[in-house]
């Protein structure tokens, strides 16, 4: 019936604007759950669209995916996941034309690039059951993305010793678990920055405390003067990029260099939404990074000396990929400098740019 | 025992010498004949051995001080310092009979006890001011020497010093400097005419190595042009010299900006920054973990210290350490201004074993969030930790400069030599 039908993308067009207005308000906590909305919201785009043919199907999630990456710069999960889907359309229409699962992207070796068919360069023939097939892959997607944190937690006791002293900061969800979880079998301590202005190291304290786990909070200027008789850093990273370095919360670049100053590893628990294709091209970081309100750092009672300074309030950190050990994912441990091909194996060159 | 003391040149300093003279008096006494080896460490450092501190509970009882009470639950890397919980009162239980504390120094410690003076310099003026005080309400009783027994009476002023707030090494180099002129005070002398010289002594001491130190610090700044037009300078925390250098830098027409950035819990760059902005200089302002973000822009680093210690490295306020690898990794200078009354004899390799405790509840009040650490006791598995200093390898600093002049980090043993000869030869 056509009124239900137009009710239908009604429903969807005010979801996904609410789903907008979360974004720029910054009301979303934690990029899993910015992940986890997305990839439901272009499931609904998807199931919704009366399109036959992948190249629709990809525009109509372009469009969509473009208002919501405009919404919040920032928020690069969004952008990743729009990327997945984009990724599992391509595979998806690929294996249905060929009649048998792509071996790869062609791109991965030379030796692939000489026996490749060639790629296909057009998307506009229809395929029965494209939608079907495209759907089952994102619900495959949706279970990834909900076991990510406890994939991630299950390698705890590879990387945990016992009586370690582990220094942490900020309040990430990947790494909570990841601790508690080890906390089970192993005994060991915990030190955790408190991250002013944000102050999520204290939340994690007293979660990590209520769990029974030795935990103390320091301040962020005593990183360099405990990291002597830390054994291992662990932290989580708010994004990955595309060169194996982090975008992670503000003070990780001072705890990664004190970490390397004392030869201990740094750890990074991170799930694969994380991983972007983007670059830091500048380290005047004008786009890289986030600003939010100084009252945190100076509150308004001290407006004498407020108005007559320059007052700013980074949220983000470039931590350069040298500086870190291994990133810990939901696929397993990597190199920093293994990154760049986990990138071939989730997103396709040409979604790079949308 | 003066030999001693004045030959403990290679020894650990701070307040330890008068707890060494005691030490030895109570060796003499002990009939073993085990020789004891002379003391090395000081017994503020010793808060995790019984006996030390069974012994300074005595002691602190002989001359009537109050004791603090130590705090429930301390880091376990930090056994070996003391930690006291905050007291309601701390002289509650003074009683005001003869030959009690003097009030002017039961004022000094209750300041230095709630941080209204905190800074090294000012700690160290602030004490001189006090003795000097001391000095001219004291009468040398019948009997006695004016030498022995004016030491005499400054000892339980110390320990109640050392019981509110640790001394400084500011103010330790100043008193071992004090005890030096009573101890050597010839005893042919009238009462006025001795305190008379000891005043005179006092305030040479500060004219010539705090307050003109500081000008001369400021001069070689100058001089040396370390301050030039369109430079960016990060300055950490709070500090007198540093902020004498950029104010007389600025007054003399060079045109600079400043970042300040400042660390919880004690924000003492923003007095920093108040007296900057009030003198007119372009200022930012950052949170300590906003630093490596503020280097990208600053051209040079000027930090003060607390001490400059023989191993070359700097201890000072906790944080600068951080600063300095931070400055090191984006090749920015770190400059150092320090007097020599500061330099100390001894040598430290990290921040743990000679250190100051704060108050762990400093870091639960969060401005205007709901603090998240408010039952922070409840909890058996949590500690919250709130160094005061720690201390900076030399390989992050640049320069040091002084009133000698533009010295590196690793020269502080050879200004320390030259300066017991001088010591030695008057």
């Amino acid at each position: 019936m056509p009124s239900g039908e137009s009710e239908k993308v009604d429903e969807l067009n005010e979801k996904l604007d609410v789903f907008a207005r979360d974004l720029k308000h910054g009301s979303i906590e934690g990029s899993y759950n910015v992940a986890f909305r997305t990839v439901s919201l272009l499931r609904i785009v998807i199931a919704q669209s009366k399109c036959t043919t992948a190249k629709d199907v990809m525009e109509s999630v372009v469009k969509e995916g473009k208002r919501l990456i405009a919404a919040q710069q920032s928020e690069t999960a969004v952008g990743n996941m729009v990327r997945r889907i984009l990724k599992i359309i391509r595979e998806e229409y690929a294996s249905a034309l060929r009649g048998k699962s792509e071996e790869g992207d062609p791109q991965e070796s030379l030796h692939k690039m000489l026996l490749a068919e060639g790629q296909i360069k057009d998307f506009s023939q229809p395929v029965p059951n494209l939608k079907a097939t495209v759907l089952d892959a994102i619900n495959e997607l949706i279970i990834e993305l909900e076991n990510s944190a406890d994939n991630i937690a299950g390698q705890a006791l590879e990387h945990i010793h016992a009586n370690e002293v582990i220094l942490t900061a900020g309040k990430s969800r990947t790494v909570e678990a990841f601790l508690k979880k080890a906390a089970k079998k192993r005994k060991f301590q915990v030190m955790v920055v408190e991250c002013a202005p944000f102050y999520h190291g204290q939340a994690l304290a007293m979660s990590l405390a209520r769990a029974n786990i030795e935990t103390t909070v320091i301040n962020d200027s005593a990183v360099f003067a405990i990291m002597s008789r830390v054994n291992k850093v662990i932290i989580g990273t708010h994004t990955v990029m595309a060169n194996g370095g982090l975008k992670a919360i503000n003070g990780s670049h001072a705890i990664a260099l004190a970490a390397k100053h004392y030869s201990v590893p740094l750890l990074v628990c991170a799930a694969m939404f994380k991983l972007s294709p983007k670059y830091l091209c500048s380290y005047d970081q004008d786009a890289f990074n986030k600003f939010v309100s100084p009252k945190d750092v100076m509150n308004f009672e001290e407006g004498e000396i407020a108005s007559r300074a320059q007052i700013d309030n980074p949220v983000f950190d470039y931590v350069p990929p040298e500086l870190v050990t291994l990133y810990v994912s939901n696929i397993g441990g990597n190199a920093p400098s293994y990154v760049y091909r986990l990138l071939s194996e989730f997103y396709h060159p040409d979604d790079h740019e949308l | 025992k003066k030999d001693a003391g004045s030959a403990s040149g290679g020894k650990p300093e701070a307040a330890g010498a008068n707890i060494k003279k005691e030490a030895s008096s109570k060796d003499l006494s002990a009939a073993s004949a085990v020789k004891k080896e002379p003391k090395r460490v000081p017994d503020h450092l010793k808060a995790d051995d019984a006996e030390t501190q069974k012994r300074i509970a005595k002691r602190l009882e002989k001359q009537r001080l109050p004791q603090r009470t130590v705090a429930q639950r301390k880091v376990r890397l930090f056994n070996h310092l003391h930690q006291y919980e905050r007291e309601v009162s701390l002289t509650g239980s003074f009683s005001f009979s003869s030959g009690g504390i003097h009030p002017v120094i039961i004022k000094l410690g209750l300041q230095y006890a709630e941080g209204v003076i905190c800074g090294s310099n000012a700690r160290c003026l602030a004490m001189l001011a006090a003795f000097k005080q001391v000095i001219q309400d004291y009468t040398t009783p019948p009997q006695k020497e004016l030498s022995r027994d004016l030491e005499a009476t400054i000892k339980p002023y110390i320990s109640f010093l050392n019981q509110c707030r640790l001394m400084s090494v500011s103010m330790g180099n100043a008193v071992k400097h004090l005890k030096h002129h009573i101890t050597h005070m010839p005893n042919n002398l009238k009462d006025h005419e001795a305190k008379k010289k000891l005043l005179e002594t006092i305030d040479s001491y500060i004219k010539e190595r705090i307050l003109l130190s500081a000008v001369a610090i400021s001069k070689y700044v100058q001089d040396e042009a370390k301050i030039k037009d369109g430079d960016v300078i990060l300055v950490y925390s709070c500090s007198s010299i540093v902020r004498k250098v950029l104010c007389d830098a600025w007054n003399q027409g060079k045109k600079f900006k400043v970042i300040v950035v400042d660390a919880r819990p004690k924000m003492e760059g923003k007095e920093m920054l108040r007296r900057l902005v009030r003198a007119g200089i372009p200022c930012s302002y950052f949170m300590i973990n906003a630093a490596s973000y503020a280097m990208q822009e600053a051209t040079k680093v000027m930090l003060g210290a607390h001490a400059l210690l023989a191993n070359g490295c700097v201890m000072s306020r906790v944080g600068t350490s951080q600063i300095a690898l931070i400055a090191k990794a984006c090749n920015v200078p770190v400059l150092v201004c320090c007097e020599t009354y500061k330099f100390c004899e001894r040598g430290q390799t990290d921040s743990f074993v000679y250190n100051e405790l704060g108050d762990p509840d400093d870091l639960v009040f969060i401005g205007n969030k709901t603090p998240y650490l408010n039952d922070w006791r409840d909890y058996n598995s949590l500690t919250l930790l709130n160094l005061v200093y720690d201390v900076t390898p030399p390989e992050f600093i640049s320069l040091v400069i002084t009133e000698l002049g533009l010295i590196p980090c690793t020269s502080v043993p050879v200004v320390l030599r030259m300066k017991q000869a001088e010591t030695n030869e008057t």
